[in-house]
């Protein structure tokens, strides 16, 4: 074999033992680098009260109540098979609103998940505020539907 | 005889690169100006982010630019590293500033985007972070580059670096597959087709091309003064020892 083929294998087995060795730190540290946690897992899992993690998924269609008098919102974050009841106090991101994708940080409290931040998850849908239009009135939209995978 | 096996290729690229550099210049140019016009009058506005939608069209083809770069970069490197070519440590060291300046822009551009559309300028999520290191990596290489005397010492341990560092890439892209982050999936290249109107697509495209084009234009000014830098040295080194 000559030296450059040597080398050429050499790099070849590197590389490929390089990625199979970071493969499994990343799957070992899932936990810490998935950014939020769906309802299903949050009412699975039951994260104690003292416990900082971040909730994520829909604004529940029809959920949103704002206290009279106050900043205070109230709203539930589901993901279609579970939803978490949460209260906000602040001011919401401008994309926020019901339907929406939404990350919120906080503490699981008695069944209430107490968010002290709130952000809007944007989808990848691109689109002219016109052909939003025609395509919910054609009953082709699926824009709100898909934002957050999981 | 070694001497001029190593300077033939590099001159005849030094012919190529002139014959090239005026046509990707043009491109760059023509393709900059129209697509710049494109995104700020004929491109519609968002349906929901509205006009702050049109940061996408600097950062999407910043942020692809950013990990071209660093692959165009692997790759010379892994011929540099293998094959000893003396244009492939040139080309990857000529290639790590421009992907480090795109990879700044990408992470300007998507932070200013964030600020009204996600209600925070950063967040620690999968894509963002990696995308941080990747900047780290660039700078790490040049630093690198420049730590050592010796050329050929320098090459072999940036190269090593740049290698071990393209990990990151599929990490970049995949990241917002694998783990949930606060940073959307891909809009233009993924499985199941675009999912970007036409009319914001054409512009986001035509973008790309004209960064792309400058990228092919800065690397030959940079390769081919440092072609130009080296032959100085050598004449230098010559006279020195009365050659």
């Amino acid at each position: 074999m000559k030296r450059k083929h040597k080398r050429l294998t050499f790099v070849i087995i590197a590389m490929a033992l390089l990625g199979i060795a970071v493969g499994l730190v990343l799957m070992a540290f899932e936990e810490n680098i998935v950014f939020f946690n769906s309802p299903t897992d949050i009412v699975t899992k039951k994260p104690g009260p003292d416990k900082r993690l971040r909730l994520g998924g829909l604004v529940e269609d029809g959920s949103v109540m704002r206290e009279a008098g106050s900043a205070v919102v109230h709203f539930k974050v589901t993901d279609m098979e579970n939803s978490v009841a949460v209260s906000f106090e602040g001011i919401l991101p401008d994309l926020f609103r019901e339907g929406q994708g939404v990350i919120t940080e906080g503490k699981y409290i008695n069944g209430v998940f107490q968010a002290s931040e709130v952000l809007a998850k944007h989808d990848e849908q691109y689109m002219p505020p016109e052909v939003a239009d025609a395509l919910k009135k054609s009953g082709e939209w699926r824009g709100d539907e898909t934002a957050p995978a999981k | 005889m070694a001497d001029l096996h190593r300077f033939a290729n590099p001159t005849r690229f030094l012919k190529l690169a002139g014959y090239i550099q005026p046509w990707a210049l043009a491109v760059f140019l023509i393709s900059l100006s129209v697509g710049l016009y494109m995104s700020f009058f004929t491109a519609p506005a968002d349906y929901q982010q509205g006009e702050s939608a049109r940061i996408m069209y600097v950062h999407v083809p910043a942020a692809w630019m950013a990990m071209f770069c660093y692959t165009i970069m692997a790759l010379a490197s892994a011929v540099s590293l293998i094959w000893k070519h003396p244009l492939a440590d040139v080309s990857a060291r000529s290639t790590a500033p421009v992907g480090a300046a795109f990879t700044f822009l990408a992470l300007v551009t998507g932070s200013l985007w964030g600020k009204p559309m996600w209600g925070t300028w950063w967040v620690w999520d999968a894509r963002l972070t990696s995308v941080l290191v990747l900047l780290f990596l660039y700078i790490g290489y040049m630093a690198l580059q420049g730590a050592f005397d010796d050329r050929v010492r320098a090459a072999k341990a940036s190269a090593i670096l740049a290698l071990v560092g393209f990990v990151n890439v599929p990490i970049i892209k995949f990241s917002v597959d694998w783990w949930n982050t606060l940073h959307q999936p891909a809009s233009v290249v993924k499985m199941s087709g675009s999912s970007i109107h036409p009319s914001m697509l054409w512009p986001l495209l035509i973008m790309a091309i004209a960064f792309k084009a400058y990228y092919v234009w800065i690397l030959l000014v940079r390769m081919r003064s440092e072609l130009v830098a080296n032959k100085v040295r050598i004449l230098r080194l010559k006279q020195v020892h009365g050659g």
